[in-house]
């Protein structure tokens, strides 16, 4: 489907998100990645990315089913490694999940989901540090927006090509990178549980949510003019409240200011310092 | 103005003088060996651009070793590089020298500092007030750095003073992926730019745009000479460090201001009433509206 306010020259995309892997990681003295396939498309976009930033031979990627994941996602991302070429590996987190789950009784969804989604952290930074590589992010704007990933978890990465892309953009690069099918296709799910899927949760397609957050976000339109242009304002409020609520996930911690130069606050300096 | 010029679209290390100077010296000699005149290097291209709090410890002084290389080497070949100048009264300057002679012959001070969306140069430095020509051995030149030219003054008034040719010296971020194909859209508007300037004043226009990342922000590249008559010589560069040759002549310039001599009827004073009428209320103007 065509947006204009969305659509991207995927082609120019993709070299300028091959050249931004290569320059910030090379910088730093790597030269490898590791992330996290998950059979969805995000984690499949970062992969075709990585491998063609460090060659397929030099990204890792990680399957991580629970053992109430969907079966059909392990075959969705052994396709997306096939396709890209890189090396892949399952780690079932079934057994370090469930280690503290059942230790401690959690039930609720939310907390058993983030547990989860730390857990895949935790393998992820150890392979890193195994591998000498870096974690490659695969969180995309729509959900850093809107707080739609787990602080510390899913969202945790060294360096994220996505992050400045919306969920159409990444579609649209998708496509241009040639993977599976299957993997563009079906509906986006952050499959922490049976039968879930990303659009039920939020209670709003991405679509939707995309034409409003680009307005928001990167043309700056108000509320009123976006309800004055048509959208809905219930969703325009409700996407703002989301925005806004999850600001802390996109922010280091808060540091109290005691001296006259606080990191965070008056030291001031680029990861890039010196390099 | 008959030259051979060459541009220097390079990668900086951020914060590291010593590391930018060796490229600024294996260009010096590289050039050396091509015939080169007058090399010209990025904005900020001794330092890196998102200095942040790194501005006030890269700040070069007048007799800064780094300063002292260059101009020295400067018997030789005429440089333009940029660097954080640092003043005795402890401001400093987004500056940019031109190195002839052995000596340091001019210094632009950035006049436009950038502060709004990714950009806060105002927190840090301080603003340049002057638009000075630069008198080069090989012909008048006006200084422009990144933001300059995006405002027209600073272009206008080296018209008046005749340049040969504006030198827009760089650390311009790529970006803007939507609503174009094939290039970012700030290239293209930086492209537009550059050929309006040239109609407009029927310079030599030189664009030298650094590459490389900082922090997930990338340096749009794409130097670029546009001549007298506006037209585009030889391919723009891309986004991987490179050089650009090219020759100017007086001559083709000559041609240019012949063929349409906007300079000739040119009527400053025109303007020059129209702007203090102007800047006798620009503020109480701003409150009646």
């Amino acid at each position: 489907m065509s947006r204009p306010e969305l659509d991207i020259d995927p082609a120019l995309v993709a070299d300028l998100l091959v050249r931004f892997l290569r320059a910030e990681a090379g910088k730093f003295g790597f030269e490898r990645g590791v992330l996290g396939l998950s059979g969805g498309i995000d984690s499949a976009v970062s992969c075709a990315l990585a491998a063609r930033a460090f060659g397929p031979e030099n990204v890792l990627a990680v399957m991580m089913p629970y053992r109430t994941s969907n079966p059909d996602s392990e075959g969705d991302a052994r396709a997306v490694a096939r396709a890209t070429g890189v090396r892949s590996k399952l780690v079932d987190i079934s057994k370090l999940v469930d280690g503290y789950l059942d230790q401690e009784g959690v039930e609720d969804r939310l907390r058993r989901g983030n547990v989860m989604a730390r857990a895949r952290m935790i393998v992820l930074y150890d392979h890193s540090a195994a591998e000498g590589s870096l974690v490659i992010g695969t969180s995309n704007k729509t959900e850093v927006l809107l707080g739609y990933s787990t602080q510390w978890g899913d969202a945790a990465s060294a360096l994220n090509p996505l992050g400045d892309l919306y969920k159409h953009q990444v579609f649209q690069l998708a496509r241009h990178l040639d993977l599976p099918s299957g993997v563009i296709d079906k509906a986006p799910s952050a499959d922490l549980f049976e039968g879930q899927s990303d659009e039920d949760d939020l209670g709003f397609t991405y679509d939707d949510a995309d034409r409003i957050l680009v307005r928001l976000v990167d043309q700056r339109w108000s509320a009123g003019e976006l309800e004055a242009d048509g959208f809905d304002p219930e969703l325009v409020r409700k996407l703002m409240r989301r925005i806004v609520l999850n600001q802390y996930k996109r922010l280091p911690p808060i540091i109290a200011k005691l001296g006259n130069r606080t990191i965070g606050q008056d030291f001031r300096y680029l990861r890039s310092w010196g390099h | 103005m008959d030259c051979r010029v060459r541009l220097a679209q390079i990668d900086t290390h951020l914060g590291d003088i010593s590391a930018n100077l060796a490229v600024h010296l294996e260009h010096i000699d590289e050039a050396l060996k091509d015939g080169i005149q007058l090399l010209v290097f990025p904005e900020l291209s001794l330092t890196g651009y998102f200095l942040k709090d790194q501005t006030y410890e890269v700040a070069l002084s007048a007799d800064a070793e780094a300063l002292t290389v260059l101009a020295e080497r400067s018997k030789e070949i005429s440089i333009v590089a940029g660097y954080v100048e640092r003043k005795t009264d402890g401001r400093v300057y987004n500056a940019i020298a031109l190195f002839e002679d052995g000596r340091i012959k001019h210094i632009h001070r950035k006049v436009h500092l950038v502060s709004y969306g990714m950009f806060e140069e105002s927190r840090d430095l301080a603003a340049g007030e002057d638009f000075h020509t630069a008198f080069s051995k090989y012909g008048r030149i006006g200084f422009l750095t990144c933001e300059d030219a995006w405002h027209v003054d600073g272009a206008y008034l080296y018209f008046l003073d005749g340049v040969d040719a504006i030198v827009i010296c760089s650390a311009g971020p790529g970006r803007g992926v939507t609503g174009t194909e094939g290039e970012l859209s700030s290239n293209r508007t930086w492209r537009t730019l550059q050929d309006a300037l040239a109609l407009f004043f029927r310079s030599w226009i030189l664009y030298c745009n650094r590459v490389g990342w900082e922090d997930g922000v990338v340096f749009g590249g794409h130097s670029r000479v546009v001549d007298p008559h506006g037209a585009p010589v030889d391919e723009q560069l891309g986004l991987d460090p490179a050089t650009l040759d090219v020759s100017l002549s007086r001559a083709e310039l000559d041609r240019a201001r012949i063929q349409t001599p906007l300079r000739r009827d040119e009527r400053p004073w025109i303007f020059a009433k129209a702007l203090n009428d102007r800047l006798d209320t620009w503020v109480g103007q701003e409150e009646e509206e």
